[in-house]
């Protein structure tokens, strides 16, 4: 008897070293937290299914997991493999409310939701507010000047495509410290990490 | 992917890589993460049991286990020395669940696991330092209530522990805590830097390397990105000072370095050498004396 081939495509792979591929992007990540606008390498062999970067996917699969409600931007949440990849290999209930994400996948960076829309913490418990992960095609220096921990003296970067109120949008919610969330850029090959503490040096 | 653990008279058993399963190891690194953003801020996270007692730096042991990868060398230190009971155990702990290299030289370590002392070499960028503490909370013995600490720490209302200081002074004349001095963080967080001797305070601030607590008990991990401001609190006309010893090592002649008492005799005699085994020993070799050095050193056999 014929078994009729299956309609839904195969789901991508996810790490080939389930455990030191996990290690290798957390590290990345944490060097990237650590040192706010600094890029930092992140090797990932993942292919998984559009508009999912393989950095961004790297990041999913070394933190997300049946604890963390995830949320996914319109143009991830267009593309159900998206939501399934994440669903197969991590367990992570992916949610319609950006407030009860802990994580925030945005592929289309340009319309990033405003951060309000996410967990910002509680005066008691800081921590428990939104990481956001959102993809970008290009890291450079220059465009976004910052201060604040992790950074010796000043530190610039920039990152396309970004919307242009980005640097005010930083400042407003760096004034909501200890509260406030957290961002993780991910471009083709490396990761950049802008937590809550970081200052953008308003020019003139 | 995993390190075998074999002992020629039992079933050989494996571990995951760092002991820790990885859901433990996620859960812990989404803790370390907003540790890094919040500096200062006390994170809390389900801490496991470990196969060690709790007091002997189960905290420490899992932010490690959670960081560490397979190209890491680790360092771990129990007092400033590489080769009392908790040092060995855990580096022997992590040497045979994650197959890691391990060093005792400081230049040498990714990462470096301490109780309760920071070495004296400078620590690089690059370079991650694990602290095991024991009670994370620098209120706790002036308020008990950890809602109410929460609540203090969400104001940002340090007011008891400068009465603390004070009361310090009041009796003793100057500031009389000598470990576990509190610091703030950024301006920000009051935070227990682990109960190290003051004598280490300064070198949190502005360190090239970051730092990262963890309380296995208490269920607490909290972090210092590099480069970021950490002020020891102090009063204006009482400014903080960090220990100062009359004479130098008695091993390698350093200044300048926290020294330990070494008791020789029941009649007195003692003392004072490197709590840094290997600052000391690295000394030695590049030729430094001090007074009770070794009249001639043998020749290594190698």
């Amino acid at each position: 008897m014929a078994i009729p081939a299956l309609a839904v495509p195969a789901l991508a792979a996810g790490f080939a070293d389930p455990v030191h591929d996990a290690q290798r992007s957390f590290a990345a990540v944490m060097r990237a937290m650590s040192e706010p606008g600094l890029p930092v390498p992140l090797a990932s062999d993942l292919d998984p299914p559009a508009p999912l970067s393989r950095e961004a996917a790297a990041c999913a699969l070394a933190l997300l997991d049946y604890e963390t409600p995830v949320f996914l931007d319109a143009a991830l949440s267009a593309a159900p493999a998206v939501a399934a990849f994440l669903r197969f290999h991590t367990g992570a209930p992916v949610v319609d409310d950006p407030a009860a994400a802990r994580f925030a996948f945005i592929a289309d960076a340009a319309a990033l939701p405003d951060f309000g829309a996410f967990a910002q913490g509680e005066p008691d418990y800081p921590d428990r507010s939104a990481t956001l992960i959102v993809q970008v095609s290009d890291f450079g220096t220059g465009a976004i000047v910052l201060e604040g921990p992790g950074i010796k003296g000043r530190r610039s970067f920039s990152a396309a495509p970004l919307p242009s109120d980005l640097p005010a949008r930083l400042a407003a919610n760096r004034a909501l410290y200890p509260l406030g969330i957290d961002l993780i850029l991910t471009a083709p090959g490396g990761v950049l990490g802008l937590p809550r503490t970081v200052k953008p040096v308003m020019e003139d | 992917m995993n390190a075998p653990v074999t002992a020629s008279s039992m079933p050989a058993i494996t571990y995951n890589f760092a002991y820790l399963d990885e859901q433990t190891k996620r859960m812990i690194r989404r803790a370390i993460l907003k540790a890094i953003a919040i500096p200062g801020y006390q994170v809390p996270f389900a801490s496991r049991e470990m196969p060690m007692p709790y007091g002997w730096g189960t905290g420490g042991v899992q932010v490690t286990a959670a960081i560490l990868g397979a190209d890491d060398v680790l360092k771990v230190i129990d007092q400033g020395s590489d080769d009392t009971t908790n040092a060995v155990a855990i580096r022997t702990f992590f040497e045979t669940t994650a197959g890691v290299a391990t060093t005792t030289r400081t230049q040498d370590a990714t990462i470096i696991q301490t109780r309760h002392r920071i070495p004296e070499a400078e620590l690089k960028a690059g370079q991650t330092i694990v602290f095991q503490v024991p009670i994370p909370e620098p209120l706790r013995y002036l308020e008990p209530r950890e809602t109410e600490t929460r609540r203090l720490h969400a104001l940002a209302d340090y007011g008891l522990m400068q009465v603390k200081l004070y009361e310090d002074i009041a009796r003793h004349g100057h500031i009389a805590t000598t470990y576990a001095y509190p610091v703030k963080v950024e301006g920000r967080y009051v935070m227990d830097p682990s109960p190290i001797p003051k004598f280490d305070n300064p070198k949190m601030n502005d360190s090239p390397a970051l730092q990262l607590f963890g309380a296995g008990r208490e269920k607490r991990i909290y972090a210092i990105p590099p480069h970021t401001q950490v002020v020891s609190l102090d009063f204006e006309d009482h400014p903080f000072k960090v220990q100062a010893f009359k004479e130098p090592c008695a091993l390698c002649g350093a200044t300048g370095v926290y020294l330990d008492e070494v008791i020789l005799d029941d009649k007195g005699g003692r003392m004072f050498v490197c709590s840094d085994t290997d600052h000391c020993s690295t000394r030695q070799a590049e030729g430094h004396t001090g007074t009770m050095s070794a009249p001639y050193q043998e020749a290594a056999h190698d």
